[in-house]
């Protein structure tokens, strides 16, 4: 399903990965990073609040995706990984390091974790693996939670805002440009992976493992090199969610947020970047959208509000099943054929 | 030493619970190739069915019990066929989200109607402590040891002896085989997710006369992964001899290690465990070894 243009044809490889297919999708991807810039001048803080929430999201879910989309190893482990970016950010930070220090550094931390927690996938697959990284999930959660002098047990750590040179991004406002940029440079960086002999050794490993293997790439090395990508966007999304709350304890970050992050590539689209993208925004605003029918709803029928949050989880659990039911190539597959029918549109046959 | 009996008793108890739910998640895996991630959640339902019955109709323990089975039977056959009939052949991942979201849907649905407060049984089991060699054990732990013996008893003669459990099993080890004798597939799938369905409905009621009833019930769902994976995914005597093992030595663990180190040792050991499994013997103790061909 890879619609291109008429006599958008390509007489080598290097422009079969080009970025930007052709020149329209280079204009779309400029608009869209001017309408992002734009944006929080616009919208009122609510709104910016759940941008920087999509963002977070979007480099958490990107992540997984190149975990679990192009590699195919499936982690429910996400959630523990972000704990460690965010704790360590947070340690770190309390050091007295800036956070344009502390933020790749605590991905890089969590980057050798999640290679640690990665050795099993050598062994194990699938349906095993999942459980070794549940396992990994509680384990984390444990450590963190003991390792009271670093990460301050239960209680979690409380950091102050992130400084930059001067100006404190104690706000929605000032918190965006932070997350919007990153979010964006992480995405663009997965992008590149994936279309890199790495992202390449991924898939092929996806598809088939032994073939891969004998096609020479090092399952090994590019499983580990997987778990530690991953885990890096997971790092880094932790660090952001622990400067934007600056209250960091391990509730945040239980096997829900795992499950969350999960489902985020399932319902966007697995093997993806555009999928992680999709699914992010979307299970972000889900819940903001059902609470916001809810203080409608509550004029009339004012119980609504005692069992919003179970309704939350409720239309959680059914998105997962509806489109793993009728769409399971996510939002992704459903944004190519809403892209065909309008490049054709109104003489679409 | 008391206290290592006391311990080694309660872990045989719950251990005898993981086993009951282990059976029920190693049926499933077994006859369909279905990782239920649901399964704790069955058994948050079926505790609740139980208690809305004895509490709110009035209906005798043993009354409700059964219709609790007979209930949650026909709930595990009604989500084979509406949810998990169109997910054969789907890649395990899919799979594994559709029973997480079954969870997630399950566990709300629960708290809807029931809230969060944990709800108590009556007293079905008299409180006053049994003393067996020196050791005084609750009369609900005895009972629910026995129900468990003997529910897993009945199970083990029911797979063996009659035709629709042979047929499971004939539909476990090979199913096109199994389809050219003349096997109902589909109906075998059904009935599978609806004894598993009840199997967790009996552990859970069991819980909630130890505990009492709340939706933290539904962790028991997690436990059920170090069990199997100990025991082999595919092996119902890996359940039940999985379960007590995982279920005593979680007691151990808590009555030894967390007052050394101040809690969560209990929690965590399960996992440990099964993390050891699985890099030295990633089949279990009783699992079939899968051998791959290229």
């Amino acid at each position: 399903m890879n619609y291109t243009n008429c006599g958008n044809f390509k007489s080598d490889y290097s422009k079969d990965t080009a970025l930007f297919q052709t020149g329209f999708s280079r204009l779309c991807i400029y608009s869209l990073l001017i309408a992002l810039v734009v944006m929080p001048f616009v919208l009122d803080s609510y709104f910016i609040y759940i941008a920087n929430m999509i963002f977070i999201a979007v480099i958490g879910a990107v992540g997984l995706n190149i975990l679990t989309g192009f590699t195919g190893l499936i982690s429910l482990g996400q959630g523990a990984f972000m704990a460690v970016g965010a704790f360590s950010a947070g340690y770190l930070s309390l050091q007295g390091m800036p956070f344009y220090l502390t933020i790749p550094l605590a991905g890089i931390i969590t980057a050798v974790v999640g290679a640690f927690f990665g050795i099993p996938s050598l062994r194990l697959k699938g349906l095993y693996l999942s459980i070794a990284t549940l396992a990994a999930q509680f384990i984390i959660e444990f450590i963190i939670i003991r390792a009271e002098p670093i990460t301050g047990g239960v209680i979690g750590l409380s950091i102050n805002y992130a400084n930059f040179f001067g100006v404190e991004l104690d706000d929605d406002f000032k918190f965006y440009f932070l997350a919007m940029i990153l979010a964006v440079s992480m995405t663009m960086a997965a992008t590149n992976i994936t279309r890199s002999k790495i992202g390449r050794a991924f898939l092929s490993i996806r598809d088939n493992y032994i073939a891969a293997e004998a096609m020479g790439i090092g399952l090994f090395r590019y499983k580990l090199m997987a778990f530690a990508i991953s885990s890096f966007y997971a790092g880094v999304a932790g660090a952001l969610w622990a400067y934007y709350t600056t209250i960091i304890t391990v509730e945040n970050f239980t096997i829900m947020v795992s499950i969350q992050y999960l489902s985020m590539v399932i319902i966007g689209g697995l093997g993806s970047v555009l999928g992680g993208i999709f699914g992010a925004t979307f299970l972000i605003l889900l819940p903001e959208a059902l609470q916001f029918i809810s203080d409608f709803g509550s004029n009339y029928y004012p119980a609504i509000t005692q069992i919003v949050g179970s309704l939350k989880e409720m239309a959680f659990g059914l998105v997962i099943i509806l489109f793993l039911l009728f769409e399971p190539e996510g939002l992704v597959r459903r944004w190519k054929l809403t892209k065909a029918y309008w490049k054709l549109w109104p003489f679409s046959y | 030493m008391e206290l290592f009996f006391q311990l080694v008793i309660t872990g045989i108890v719950i251990g005898s619970i993981y086993a009951l739910l282990a059976l029920g998640f190693t049926l499933i895996y077994k006859a369909t190739d279905v990782v239920n991630f649901a399964q704790g959640e069955l058994l948050l339902v079926g505790a609740y069915i139980c208690l809305h019955t004895t509490v709110t109709y009035n209906v005798p323990f043993i009354a409700a019990f059964f219709l609790t089975l007979v209930f949650t039977f026909l709930m595990g056959f009604c989500i084979e066929k509406i949810f998990l009939r169109r997910m054969i052949g789907e890649p395990i991942i899919s799979i594994i989200m559709l029973t997480i979201g079954l969870s997630s849907v399950l566990r709300a649905i629960v708290t809807i109607i029931w809230g969060t407060d944990t709800l108590t049984f009556p007293e079905v089991f008299s409180q006053a402590p049994i003393v067996v060699f020196g050791l005084s054990i609750s009369q609900v732990y005895i009972y629910s040891i026995f129900a468990v013996a003997i529910f897993l008893g009945l199970f083990t003669i029911f797979f063996k002896k009659s035709k629709v459990g042979v047929a499971m099993r004939a539909v476990a080890s090979d199913q096109q085989a199994a389809l050219s004798m003349g096997i109902d597939v589909k109906r075998i799938f059904a009935l599978s997710w609806a004894i598993a369905a009840v199997v967790s409905a009996v552990g859970g009621i069991f819980l909630a006369n130890i505990n009492g009833v709340n939706t933290s019930l539904s962790h028991f769902g997690l436990k059920v992964f170090p069990v199997v994976i100990l025991g082999g995914l595919d092996s119902i005597i890996g359940a039940i001899v999985g379960g007590l093992i995982i279920g005593i030595l979680e007691n151990l663990a808590g009555g030894y290690i967390d007052p050394l180190i101040g809690g969560g040792a209990k929690e965590l050991f399960p996992f440990v465990i099964m993390i050891v499994v699985l890099m030295i013997k990633p089949y279990g103790l009783f699992g079939t070894v899968e051998v791959e061909k290229v």
